[in-house]
């Protein structure tokens, strides 16, 4: 999956890194946009090992758990980046 | 102690605080979200710029008008955003806000808790480029996105048509809009439908213009299967006994919506099982007054209504509130709530049947399917629940999830529940209402392990 | 309707389905009578530990037979319920624990429970990921860890399938001896049989009270939580000297971990876990396992025990009462022995011996009690 950007997409440039490789997002993107935007998945399934990539956006089914270095496990839908967040999928 | 509490800032819960300001309270209100609106009237992220009519288009004005209803109550209220509400207890909210724990005693509470979408699982819905038919739409309204490049809609409800206008008009392609009801089954249910005045209007603007942008449009239809491996390459289906398949990157799901009931059964107020929406719902009068004296519920958390009435509903509970409280009521005020939720009802029931959930589609998903997404449970492994294998057969579900797992995971059963019912259901041949609900567990949501010192919650 | 067995046996928890499938297994025709569903209550709903270490000297010899049912369930019910023996390790977090530790270790001996002292460094050393506030442990390698939610509906089907009737959903309504006959009404129906298992839970005193037998049981309601799944290091069965935490973690992933107590309605019944008590088990949690700082909770739960005041159950027949057996307020730690319970009481029953002492399990220990407080 790769998300198309269809709108708003004037505003700034918002470096992050993304499981060690560093990634850029949009100012306003959740984290959710933010890794989909640059990547096909967002987490692995721990039980049958299938690639997830969230489903509800608005933190209802859980999906999109990440985990973010100093700040924990956070929901990639309803978190919003930050310059040089390094996020680490499982 | 705060006199009253409001879960959740959508259209509900704003038109609660508004009357509640008025009769001279300064309620709390608490959303997950950073700011107010709900989900329908989701304000973007500070820095964007697309115009309110490109975001709600025909509600523009409704959405214009709660968000500065909002605004203008912000000094006279206490809002606190990106706060969740993981239990309750007594006449006390419990919230996570940031790893913060705390609390917040209520003399009387109002629940507009909101919805989500109502599933259907299919094979591969787990797919990367598979979201909730909600989810698809918030990701172009609140991130200016598309989920793929090539999308199809299924499901059924004016949501499904909405939403695939709104992809359309920003600019991305529609593979195809897969609508599960026949046409025939909207027909019978237009004399209802016609109340709905300019709802109704609205709904057959969109399949017109869909339509004639060439949109393919296929009613009646039973999703089969989202296919890809790694991720979503297209979508099979079956129309009056033969297969196709639609070419697409990106897959939206979504048979109209469920209420997030959640707080009101761990704050013990009373369900019964409600034929027309198929799902165990939160008792309440006419007012949002429930078996808990100091419970109220409003809007779509309590029962799936829509917008307007979640504006009508959360004032008319805040006036209960107010009368509970033995502080002066507007009776013409209330009265002419009554009477406005009443016509809605009506619009409401015909909606139920021009949209049915697919109950079929649900019951007889294939084995293979997963049902619970957060813990991997397949619809043949509850099945198998249902028949003796090592254990008794599981009769109703929570014995269900007890066995397989299902609805045990992050989410506690919040997606899966509806057809999970439905599968065992049909697995036992028994009523759906016969198998029970699943019974509420806190927290609501996953809430952090965090390092705080013992009793340091405010 | 009129239905004639050889036992009658009130409630279906673990030692109620084990007693239904050791009767049936030897023939004997007997009918369950549960009010919900099996393993509904503490059976059910507890937290899966598979414990012989640490418990009261009476009750090991139980605990050993029941270790030994737990290795060959498969043979017996066909599942092993989960069953794991992972390992017991108990904790110190301080001196004063650590000698309560060492004391175990001549209980263990005494009945030949395998158990091994863990001094400071080579705890830290094996468990790395423990909380720097251990200084010790002792390791029980034969305990391990189950499914609670397996256990009572398998041994309840195994036993239906050697002959037994389960009846779900038929609280008892009226208990009487006739001085030859008990009689029971359930779900509309009476039930006779020369004897009745009362293996009941936290509402065993009332079966015991209505023979004339009250006992001073309280409800229990352990508070139990559950985190998303995370990565398998926790290995062995995790508990502390005065049990104010203990936490497991499953294959899966999750780690399930409690402490404290939720708050319970018998009447109703329903039980719910306490706010604070699971913020706090939290952070217990976190003192032994401190990698689990931001991992997610994602589910709490409870049920109803019945606790004794001297913490251990009552099992035996009953003094006023011939035919009548009991075994209930196993005080939070049931879920180990229940096996062995059935086995026990059908043995008395059948045989008339069992090699299991009973003596401090006896129903009237406790003294005259206030009827109307049974």
């Amino acid at each position: 999956m790769k998300l198309k950007r269809l709108a708003e997409t004037a505003r700034p440039v918002i470096a992050f890194v993304l499981d060690g490789q560093p990634a850029s997002a949009l100012a306003g993107d959740t984290l959710l946009t933010a890794i989909l935007a640059n990547s096909d998945h967002v987490r692995r399934s721990e039980f049958d090992g299938g690639n997830r990539a969230g489903f509800c956006w608005m933190g209802a089914c859980q999906d999109c758990w990440v985990t973010v270095e100093g700040a924990g496990r956070q929901r990639a839908c309803t978190t919003y980046i930050a310059a040089d967040m390094r996020i680490v999928r499982s | 102690m705060t006199d009253v509490a409001i879960v959740g800032a959508g259209p509900a819960g704003t038109r609660a605080a508004e009357v509640l300001v008025r009769a001279g309270l300064r309620p709390v209100v608490i959303d997950e979200a950073p700011d107010s609106g709900g989900r329908i009237y989701q304000r973007p992220p500070r820095g964007f710029t697309r115009t309110d009519k490109t975001l709600y288009g025909f509600e523009a004005a409704k959405a214009r008008a709660l968000h500065a209803a909002f605004d203008a109550l912000r000094p006279h209220i206490e809002f606190r955003p990106e706060t969740l509400v993981w239990n309750i207890r007594q006449n006390i909210l419990f919230t996570s806000h940031a790893g913060d724990m705390g609390e917040v005693p209520f003399g009387h509470a109002l629940l507009c808790t909101g919805a989500t979408d109502r599933i259907v699982p299919l094979p591969g819905w787990t797919l990367p480029g598979v979201t909730s038919l909600g989810g698809s739409q918030i990701a172009l309204k609140a991130q200016g996105c598309a989920i793929g490049h090539r999308v199809a809609f299924v499901g059924t409800g004016p949501l499904l048509w909405l939403v695939a206008y709104q992809y359309a008009r920003a600019g991305a392609t529609v593979a195809a809009v897969v609508d599960t009801t026949a046409f025939t089954t909207k027909l019978r249910a237009m004399p209802g439908l016609l109340r709905g005045g300019a709802t109704f209007a609205k709904g057959f603007y969109y399949v017109g213009w869909l339509r004639a942008h060439g949109v393919p449009i296929i009613e009646g239809a039973t999703p089969l299967a989202i296919l890809g491996s790694e991720a979503v390459d297209g979508l099979r289906i079956r129309t009056s006994g033969s297969e196709q398949q639609i070419a697409c990157d990106a897959v939206a799901l979504g048979w109209g919506l469920k209420p997030e009931t959640q707080l009101a059964d761990l704050a013990g107020v009373p369900f019964a099982f409600n034929a027309a929406q198929r799902a165990f719902l939160p008792q309440q009068d006419a007012s949002g007054a429930t078996a808990n004296p100091s419970i109220f519920l409003a809007g779509d958390g309590a029962r799936i209504a829509g917008a307007d009435v979640a504006e009508l509903a959360g004032a008319r509970g805040a006036w209960a509130i107010v009368a509970a409280r033995g502080l002066a009521v507007d009776h013409g005020e209330v009265t002419r709530l009554d009477a406005a939720l009443a016509r809605h009802g009506a619009f409401r029931s015909a909606l139920d049947a021009a949209f049915p959930f697919p109950a079929r589609l649900a019951a007889t998903m294939p084995d293979e399917t997963i049902l619970c997404r957060c813990e991997s449970v397949t619809a043949g492994e509850l099945r198998a629940t249902a028949r003796a294998g090592t254990t008794l057969p599981a009769a109703e579900v929570n014995r269900a999830k007890a066995l397989s797992r299902i609805g045990m995971g992050r989410c506690q059963g919040r997606l899966c529940s509806p057809p999970a019912a439905e599968v065992l259901a049909a697995a036992l041949a028994c009523p759906l209402e016969s198998v029970g609900r699943l019974r509420g567990q806190p927290p609501v949501k996953p809430i952090p392990i965090m390092p705080r010192s013992p009793g340091s919650a405010p | 309707m009129t239905t004639q067995a050889d036992v009658l046996i009130v409630g279906g928890g673990g030692a109620g389905c084990s007693a239904a499938l050791h009767l049936a297994l030897r023939k004997v025709r007997c009918v369950l009578l549960e009010r919900g569903l099996v393993g509904g209550q503490a059976s059910g709903v507890n937290y899966g530990g598979v414990r012989q270490q640490g418990r009261h000297p009476a009750e090991l010899p139980i605990a050993r037979r029941a270790r030994e049912i737990w290795g060959r369930l498969p043979a017996l019910i066909g599942t092993n319920c989960e069953f794991e023996a992972t390992g017991h390790l108990k904790l110190a977090r301080n001196a004063t624990e650590e000698a309560d530790l060492v004391a175990y270790m001549e209980v263990a001996k005494a009945h030949d429970l395998p158990l091994r002292m863990i001094g400071r460094n080579a705890i830290h050393e094996a468990y790395s990921w423990l909380g720097p506030t251990i200084v010790a442990g002792s390791l029980a390698p034969d305990d391990g860890v189950a499914n609670p939610r397996l256990l009572a509906p398998a041994l309840a089907r195994a036993a239906r399938a050697a002959g037994a009737v389960i009846r779900e959903n038929s609280a008892v309504a009226g208990l009487a001896h006739d001085g030859a006959q008990f009689t029971v009404q359930a779900a509309g129906e009476t039930f006779r049989a020369p004897a009745l298992l009362n293996v009941a839970g936290y509402w065993g005193g009332e079966v015991a009270a209505a023979f004339g037998e009250p006992v001073p049981v309280s409800p229990l309601s352990p508070n139990m939580l559950v985190t998303e799944p995370l990565p398998y290091v926790i290995e062995p069965n995790l508990g502390v000297v005065g049990g104010n935490v203990y936490l497991r973690q499953i294959r899966r992933g999750n780690v399930i971990f409690g402490g404290g107590r939720g708050e319970s309605d018998p009447g109703r019944p329903a039980a719910r876990p306490l706010p604070h008590v699971s913020l706090t088990g939290m952070n217990l949690a976190l003192e032994l396992v401190p990698h689990l700082a931001g991992a997610q909770v994602i589910r709490s739960w409870t049920g109803i025990d019945g606790e004794m005041p001297d913490h251990i159950p009552v099992i035996g027949p009953s003094r006023t009462t011939p035919g009548l057996l009991h075994a209930f307020g196993f005080s939070g730690h049931g879920f180990q022995l229940a096996p062995a319970i059935g086995a026990i009481l059908s043995e008395i029953l059948l045989d008339g011996r069992t090699d299991v002492p009973l003596e401090p399990f006896r129903i009237d220990r406790f003294g005259p009690q206030d009827p109307l407080h049974g």
